[in-house]
């Protein structure tokens, strides 16, 4: 009994659901306010993104006439759901690395294809024009840049020797070599892209497809939408930290602080990257990420198995 | 004041709606949203569909051809949202007063599908955006 409770309090209030959003909230505001100063602006105020959430929530929720209610209504908790658990997971194993079972980092890239799966069903649902157009572009930028972030995930795999468990391949920091740190770019575009963030909000873009895949959304639905955002804000950065940085350590406090730090860092090359780019086409996204990235990530593939297989660590 | 009509106030998202415009007041309200007047700060955020807005920037006279869209985005707008008549054509129609494609004011199409919706008026041809700051601000403060 106390262990179902405690697992209870794992996802809804600590590592999981009111932590995480506390947080992703937090995150989604030092978004805002660094885009801001990067515009010389002042910038909204610290608890911007906790009103717009509360304000959605009060909001009456209007569906559409043809939309396919059960998975317009079912798509955003579905996202929600996989960011939750996806975030309970990796806190868990940061906090307890011996709470770990083999192969989850296969678990985790599932779970961070589903949340763009339930955006691209939901807008599909919605019965919109603009929307079915946000849905074919969304699709298109998955199937990009999928590819290159198993690969990036391939080269930290053979770099850590084999290693298939989060808590294990956290114990090191592969990009401290040639193949790591192609990697560590490639999929910092690729989280780039999983967030939605400027040079890849193809999908979701304002001035052309009005919004796109959310374009339907509105009131509590549209809320929980930007709940899952800023919930992916805290888990995606924090996935790249134990995968590439080699986590938070043993030590609390210490540990605490590199952690902390690998995080901003990492949050802070996404705003940087977010503010100094123009949006691409769907065509250049899908050219960038198979073409370009997928060279770079062939080319760190080769080096990481030369590397492992004259034990040259910098490889 | 109930919870809902609070945070209305911290986070008003605005979409702009041209029914008819000179274009004059739309480049005013585009003025609005730049790095100079950073109304972000009052968590003010132009949004890309009715659906996601709490308030209509409306300018222009309507014309007869606007008005049916104009009724059409008022009802996919979810409530409470206020509705703003900016420049002196959306308030009283302004100098195409006695235009043939009018069947304005703004307010008088929006009252016909809904008696209680909450419009506020910006006069000015164009209003400064100072101004648009504040009549946002009173129509907020009285809501």
């Amino acid at each position: 009994m106390t262990e179902v409770l405690q697992r209870l309090f794992w996802i809804t209030v600590f590592p999981g659901f009111l932590f995480t959003v506390g947080l992703g909230l937090f995150a989604s505001w030092i978004v805002r306010k660094v885009s801001a100063r990067v515009q010389w602006r002042v910038g909204p105020p610290l608890l911007q993104p906790l009103y717009d959430v509360i304000k959605l929530m009060g909001k009456e929720t209007l569906i559409p006439e043809k939309a396919q209610r059960a998975v317009f209504f079912a798509a955003p908790l579905v996202g929600l759901a996989a960011v939750l658990l996806l975030s309970t997971m990796l806190w868990r194993i940061t906090i307890d690395p011996k709470t770990l079972f083999v192969g989850d980092i296969i678990v985790a890239i599932y779970l961070m294809v589903l949340p763009s799966l339930a955006l691209i069903f939901g807008s599909s649902a919605s019965a919109s024009p603009h929307a079915s157009i946000g849905t074919s572009r969304e699709m298109k930028l998955v199937m990009g840049y999928e590819l290159p972030l198993v690969l990036a995930l391939t080269v930290v795999i053979i770099k850590t020797g084999g290693q298939l468990s989060l808590a294990e391949i956290a114990q090191q920091a592969p990009v401290l070599s040639i193949s790591g740190m192609l990697a560590f770019l490639v999929s910092l575009l690729c989280m780039q892209a999983k967030l939605g963030f400027v040079p890849f909000d193809i999908a979701e873009a304002e001035t052309e497809v009005a919004s796109g895949t959310l374009i339907e959304y509105s009131g509590a639905l549209l809320a929980i939408w930007k709940i899952m955002q800023a919930m992916m804000l805290v888990a995606l950065p924090l996935f790249l930290v134990m995968v590439f940085l080699g986590g938070f350590g043993t030590s609390l406090w210490k540990g605490l602080l590199a952690g902390a730090g690998k995080y901003v860092l990492i949050l802070v090359l996404l705003i940087l990257i977010k503010n100094t780019n123009p949006r691409v086409r769907i065509d250049q996204a899908m050219k960038f990420f198979w073409v370009y990235c997928g060279i770079a990530l062939g080319v760190a593939v080769i080096l990481a198995i030369i590397g492992s297989y004259y034990n040259v660590n910098w490889l | 004041m109930s919870w809902k009509i609070w945070s209305l106030k911290k986070s008003p998202w605005v979409f702009h709606v041209n029914t008819g415009a000179c274009n004059n007041c739309d480049i005013e309200i585009v003025n609005l949203l730049t790095p100079k007047f950073d109304v972000e700060r009052f968590g003010i955020k132009l949004v890309g569909s009715p659906r996601h807005a709490d308030a209509l920037l409306v300018t222009g006279g309507v014309t007869a051809q606007a008005a049916p869209r104009l009724r059409e985005i008022y009802r996919q707008t979810p409530k409470p949202c206020v509705v703003f008549c900016i420049g002196a054509c959306a308030c009283d129609t302004g100098i195409f007063r006695s235009g043939y494609h009018i069947v304005g004011p703004v307010d008088k199409i929006i009252k016909e599908i809904d008696p209680n919706a909450i419009i506020a008026y910006v006069p000015g041809c164009p209003p400064k955006p100072e101004a648009m700051i504040s009549g946002i601000v009173k129509a907020l403060s009285v809501l």
